[in-house]
Parts: C-alpha cells; sequence; structure tokens
C-alpha cells in the first residue's frame, strides 16, 4: 500500500503556496519594518494578490486537473472564482486603508487576516473533498471572527464577533455533523466519488437525505439566508465599516463555490430533495430580506438585510437547475451560470456601497446612517452618481448589472417552471426598489447635514470610481460576461 | 450479551449522562470536571473501536491539556452563573420542544435499522495492526494537503489570538540592551570646566 502513494503534483495549486509562502514573509516582514513604514504592508499585501492572480492566470488552461490525492481541484470554475476574488480582495485593501489609518486599526495583522481568509476562500473554491472544503470554510471563518474583532476597545464590535463566533461554531457542527452521516452512507469523503455511490445505488437513500438536511442548514448559514440570517445584520452592523466590506463581498463567492461543490458536484442525484430546500431559503430570504430592509435606519443594517434578499435571488438560481428530477442539460447549465453570474454581480455591488460609506467616513465619524447621504450631490456629484448607479443597480433597474442578473435568474426559474415563486420574486423587488431609491432620493433632493469636504486618497476615489463604471458598463453587455460564465460551467461540469 | 457490548453500554451511559450535567451543572468548574468525565468514557469507546491511538490522543490533548487550562479560565473567571440562567426558563419550553423533536427525528434515522452491526459489520484487525502507524502514514501521503492547512489554520489561531490580547502600554518601563551596551561616558555625563572659586575676603566688613 506504501507504495500507491505519488508525490502530488504540485503546479495547479501554485496560487494557494504563493499565497501562503508571502503571508509568512508579510508576517516577517512586519517585525522589521511595520512599525516604521505601514504603508509596505497594504503594498506587499496587494503584490501577493496580483502574483496569484498571474498565477492563476497563467496555469489556466481549461482542464479538471486534479492532485493532492484527489482532495484538490483545479478547473476553470475555480481559476475564474478566483480571479474574482483576487479583485474583490484588492479593493477591499485599498478602500480600507484610510478608514483603517483614521481609527488607528491598521496594524499587520489587518493585512495578514485577509491574505489568510482569502487562501481559505481559494481552497473551499478549490476542494474536491469534504474535508478540504471544511477545512477552507474554517480557515476563512477564523480569520473572519478575529477580524470583526479586530477593534477591541469598541464593545459593539466585540459583541458581534461574539455573536458571529458562536452561531458559527454551531454552523459548522451542522456541517461537519452532515458530511458525517453522507460519510456513512457513502463509505467517502471525495466529493466525486460520493457522486459515483449514489448514482450507483450503493448508498442508503433515508441516511442521504439526513445528511442532507444539515449539510443545507450549514451552507444557509454561511450565505446568510433565511432562517439562518440571524448572525448578518448584527455582525455587518457590529463591525468596523472596512471588515463589513470584506464580510460582504468576497465571502459570498466561496460560499457560492461550496454550494455548487457540495450540492451540485456531490449531491446531485438527491437533487428533488434539496431543491424543495433551496426553495424554501430563496423565498423566504427574498420576502423577509426585502421587507426588513425598508424599517432600517442605518445604512450597514439595509445593506445587511439587502444581501439577505440577495442571497435568496442566488438560490432561486442554484434550485432551477433541475426540473422534477431530471437535469435538461441547457436548462441546468442556464441555471446555475446565472447563479455564478448574480454571485460576480453582487460582489461588484456590494464593494461599491460599503466603499462608499467608507469614502464618507472620516476620522471620529462614521458614516454609516442613511441621513449621512443627505445631499450628497451638492457635496460631490460625481461620487453621487456612483452611488446611484450602485443603488440602481441593487434595485434591478434595467441597464445596469444587477438588472441582467436578477432578470437571468427569473428567467431559468420560469423555465424550471416556478412561474409563482419568479412572481414573487419580482414583487418583492419592486418593494426592495422602495429602499434603494430612498437613498438616491435624499442624495438630490434633500439639503446636505455633513458638509465636511470629502477626504480620500486617490487610489481609493479612482477604483470606487471604476467600480461604479464597471456596475454600469458591464451592464450594457451583459452577455459577454454570462458567455464567461456559462462557459466556465460547461468546461468545469 | 457480549461483555464487549455491556461495556459500550456502560461508556455511552456515563457520557451521556456526563454531558448532560455539563450544560445543567450550576458551577462551571464542575462542568468542566463533567466534561473531563465524557471525553474519558468517549475515548474508552473508541478504544473498543481499536482505535488506540485517537484514544490516547484524546485523553492526552484534550483531558491533560485543553481542559486544565479550560479549568484555570473558569476559575480565573468571574462567572455569575445565575445572571446567565435569568432567561432560561423563558426560553426553555420552545427550546426543549424544537430540541426534543430534533432527538425524536434522529432516532428514527439513526437506531439501529441504518447504523446497526448488521448494515455497518465491525472489522477485527490482525493482531499486530498498528493503528497508529496507519494513521502516520496517511496523514503524511494522502491527507498532506489538509493537514498542512489544519497547521495554516493554528497559524491564523496564534495571529488572532496575539492581535486581541496584545497591548503596548505607553507606561511600562523595559529595557534595551542594545542601547545600554553602546551606550558612551559622554552621552550620560558633562564635564563642564570651571575657575577655581577663591575665598575672597568680603569687601566692607574688614577691621
Amino acid at each position: 500500500m506504501l507504495n500507491q502513494f505519488v508525490t502530488p503534483d504540485l503546479q495547479p495549486a501554485a496560487p494557494e503556496i504563493f499565497l501562503l509562502i508571502m503571508s509568512c514573509v508579510i508576517l516577517f516582514a512586519d517585525l522589521v519594518v511595520g512599525q516604521v513604514q505601514r504603508w509596505m504592508m497594504s503594498a506587499l499585501t496587494i503584490i501577493t494578490l496580483v502574483g496569484a492572480a498571474v498565477l492563476t492566470y497563467v496555469t489556466m488552461d481549461g482542464q479538471v486537473v486534479l492532485t493532492f490525492s484527489n482532495m484538490f481541484v483545479d478547473d476553470l470554475l475555480s481559476d475564474f472564482l478566483k480571479l474574482v476574488l483576487y479583485v474583490a480582495v484588492i479593493a477591499v485593501v485599498i478602500y480600507s486603508r484610510s478608514y483603517l489609518v483614521a481609527r488607528n486599526l491598521e496594524k499587520a495583522e489587518f493585512y495578514l487576516l485577509v491574505l489568510f481568509s482569502t487562501l481559505g476562500m481559494m481552497v473551499m473554491i478549490s476542494a474536491a473533498h469534504f474535508l478540504t472544503l471544511y477545512l477552507g470554510l474554517e480557515l476563512l471563518s477564523l480569520s473572519l471572527y478575529a477580524l470583526v474583532a479586530i477593534d477591541r476597545d469598541s464593545a459593539r464590535s466585540t459583541e458581534a464577533a461574539m455573536k458571529y463566533f458562536v452561531l458559527g461554531a454551531l454552523a459548522s457542527g451542522l456541517l461537519l455533523y452532515g458530511m458525517s452521516m453522507v460519510y456513512g452512507a457513502t463509505g467517502t469523503l471525495e466529493i466525486g466519488a460520493v457522486a459515483q455511490a449514489i448514482y450507483h445505488g450503493d448508498a442508503n437513500k433515508t441516511i442521504l437525505v439526513f445528511g442532507l438536511v444539515f449539510l443545507v442548514a450549514g451552507i444557509a448559514f454561511k450565505l446568510g439566508a433565511v432562517p439562518f440570517h440571524m448572525w448578518v445584520p448584527d455582525v455587518y452592523h457590529g463591525a468596523p465599516t472596512a471588515i463589513t466590506l470584506f464580510i460582504a463581498s468576497a465571502p459570498k463567492l466561496a460560499a457560492f463555490a461550496m454550494t455548487l461543490r457540495l450540492l451540485v458536484y456531490g449531491l446531485f442525484e438527491l437533487a428533488d430533495q434539496w431543491q424543495l430546500m433551496l426553495m424554501m431559503l430563496a423565498v423566504l430570504s427574498i420576502a423577509l430580506g426585502n421587507l426588513a430592509a425598508i424599517a432600517q435606519t442605518n445604512l450597514k443594517r439595509m445593506l445587511a438585510y439587502s444581501g439577505i434578499s440577495h442571497m435568496g435571488f442566488m438560490l432561486l438560481a442554484m434550485m432551477s437547475g433541475v426540473v422534477g428530477g431530471q437535469a435538461d442539460p441547457f436548462g441546468t447549465l442556464n441555471a446555475y451560470s446565472s447563479a455564478l453570474y448574480y454571485s460576480v454581480a453582487y460582489v461588484l455591488m456590494s464593494l461599491g456601497s460599503f466603499g462608499m460609506i467608507l469614502l464618507l467616513s472620516r476620522a471620529g465619524h462614521e458614516a454609516e446612517m442613511i441621513e449621512d447621504f443627505k445631499g450628497l450631490n451638492k457635496r460631490n456629484p460625481w461620487f453621487a452618481a456612483v452611488m446611484m448607479v450602485l443603488m440602481f443597480s441593487m434595485a434591478g433597474i434595467p441597464f445596469f448589472i444587477g438588472f441582467f442578473a436578477k432578470f437571468s435568474v427569473l428567467l431559468a426559474a420560469v423555465k424550471a417552471g416556478y412561474v409563482g415563486i419568479a412572481v414573487f420574486a419580482v414583487m418583492m423587488s419592486l418593494v426592495g426598489a422602495f429602499y434603494y431609491l430612498r437613498v438616491v432620493k435624499i442624495m438630490y433632493f434633500d439639503a446636505p447635514v455633513d458638509t465636511a469636504p470629502i477626504e480620500a486618497p486617490l487610489d481609493m476615489r479612482v477604483l470606487l470610481s471604476l467600480n461604479g463604471l464597471a456596475v454600469a458598463v458591464f451592464g450594457l453587455f451583459p452577455d459577454s460576461i454570462m458567455m464567461l460564465c456559462t462557459t466556465t460551467l460547461v468546461r468545469s461540469l | 450479551m457480549e461483555f464487549k457490548t455491556i461495556i459500550f453500554y456502560v461508556l455511552s451511559a456515563v457520557a451521556v449522562l456526563a454531558a448532560l450535567r455539563v450544560i445543567t451543572a450550576r458551577n462551571p468548574v464542575h462542568a468542566a470536571l463533567f466534561l473531563v468525565l465524557c471525553f474519558f468514557n468517549i475515548s474508552g469507546i473508541w478504544l473498543l473501536l481499536q482505535a488506540e491511538f485517537l484514544a490516547m490522543a484524546l485523553i492526552m490533548v484534550y483531558v491533560g491539556a485543553v481542559m486544565v487550562l479550560f479549568l484555570f479560565v473558569v476559575m480565573m473567571l468571574d462567572i455569575n452563573v445565575e445572571r446567565l440562567r435569568q432567561k432560561f426558563w423563558s426560553y426553555l419550553p420552545l427550546g426543549a420542544m424544537v430540541g426534543l423533536l430534533m432527538v425524536a427525528e434522529m432516532g428514527m434515522v439513526l437506531s439501529g435499522k441504518y447504523f446497526g452491526l448488521d448494515a455497518m459489520p465491525g472489522q477485527t484487525m490482525p493482531a499486530d495492526y498498528s493503528n497508529t502507524k496507519e494513521l502516520g502514514r496517511l496523514l503524511f501521503t494522502d491527507y498532506v494537503y489538509p493537514f498542512e492547512l489544519a497547521s495554516v489554520i493554528l497559524l491564523v489561531g496564534i495571529i488572532a489570538a496575539v492581535m486581541l490580547t496584545l497591548r503596548h502600554r505607553k507606561d511600562s518601563k523595559h529595557l534595551n540592551p542594545g542601547k545600554q551596551i553602546a551606550v558612551k561616558a559622554k552621552d550620560r555625563l558633562r564635564i563642564v570646566s570651571m575657575p577655581v572659586e577663591k575665598d575672597q575676603p568680603a569687601a566692607g566688613q574688614g577691621e
């Protein structure tokens, strides 16, 4: 048995290895230069992410490569998600810097934990084994718990971190329990082998469905879907805005990958079972997210509830892949690529909106209330326009990226025969349009309360403008990204 | 009934009771000690399953290290149990209902039918089979990737713990040996040349 082992091919995992090595380098660099030249930390972090992006791009060949005893998969989907992930994390680092400096929170640990959670997300995206999926998730979550508590003198942040930690540990427990049941039924933890075992009918259906319930509960928690959403508003509100920006953007990509790998790659044969569960999660999330967001006066809380409803839309696409237990190749592909498209669009919009809060915040002032945006047009017409684009896009108003994301999801749902749910989702989006448009209204028609000039470094202004432009321009060419998503999935499924 | 089966039931019963006491004990120290008892029984069950290494690791790591640390923390913190329990009774009915429902549902799936000895027969290993050796071999070959990931998670734990607890006190006094050694006499001592002072007879007072 000893002779069977082949040394794993490290090349597919080159970006992960590079990121890990660079994180350790930054850990040491902080000792040498960190105290004096803090800006080097953020520069090194960005260099690391760009380097990983280059490595990912160079090694992208469209083949499905398994390595590390079939625990790691490098396919086009993982490469695509990782590239979007690097962009998102670079944006987080650039947006956060001035906010953190103003609050004396800019420590090397921030950059390190961001890098380690990025590593965790990459591991999740490339997971071909339940164990690596779980470990990637823990790496991500542990770093996030610590990041939420980074402002340790703030009681609100500490409380948010505590809630996140306790509920997150519970969700991890549920997920692990579900995985152990799947292992009990199939005798393997490899995602491909699990699918094989179920396909050949070797596994006991009752145990599998029992495990599936726990898996879906764990996934729903990580996505923040109703009824596992309790942590989302509190954590988004309590965490420093720079951390909220991070939690609300990049991890959604990893959560999408986790859902796809577990449910579609691993348990596709049980689709008629998990479809129903996802349907309940999606309907409840879209309803509660949009209704609760109306009552919020705090923009961070409002965006948290809107995030819940966006995740509901993503789940709506995930459940539309299979019709009556039968996978129609075109419909399935369409549904999953619209889910992927939705996740990417949401990450772009979420980065921009929280970036706007960071832009208006300064030392001693958190621009987290909706009132803080009053009369933004008079203070700075350009960024008021950027925020308007973001809000319009989130509301799903035509010709922004958010509209086409919603449109493709609804189209997939209608094609799968869920006309009722699609109509319900449209109605709820109309309700949701109210609170997005309210932000636009107070920016353009109310007198400014806060008249301080907007101070932000140039890199942040440029990137935030680009972010707004991307939301607008990608909305004009929706087919190109949709094609990219479809191609990615065709080559990876 | 086989002797091993009796041992299994005894160990399981004590483990479940101890686990119950962990969450119901009034005194946090008692709760921690009941957790130790629970771990002991679980490791006994693992021994029955011929997983000797895991049983030993559970005792050494969890009972020996983690729980002792836990006890220290519990004793150092002044936890007011009564205050923590204030809302206990108001949440109990709903919590108990959901809990019992889940236990009933899980019991239906997990009871003998699917996970009984018929469905999952035990394996008897040869006498010279080394559990430790097998684990070690797997850990460093097939499972090397998750193993490395686990170490990264530990590293994150260290970084997070340092970040959350390390405070540089501004008023703390500390020495810098390098500076102390490099010090020169002229840094500390200023030699000033002064004219010699003479006693001068005071004018106007002489006779």
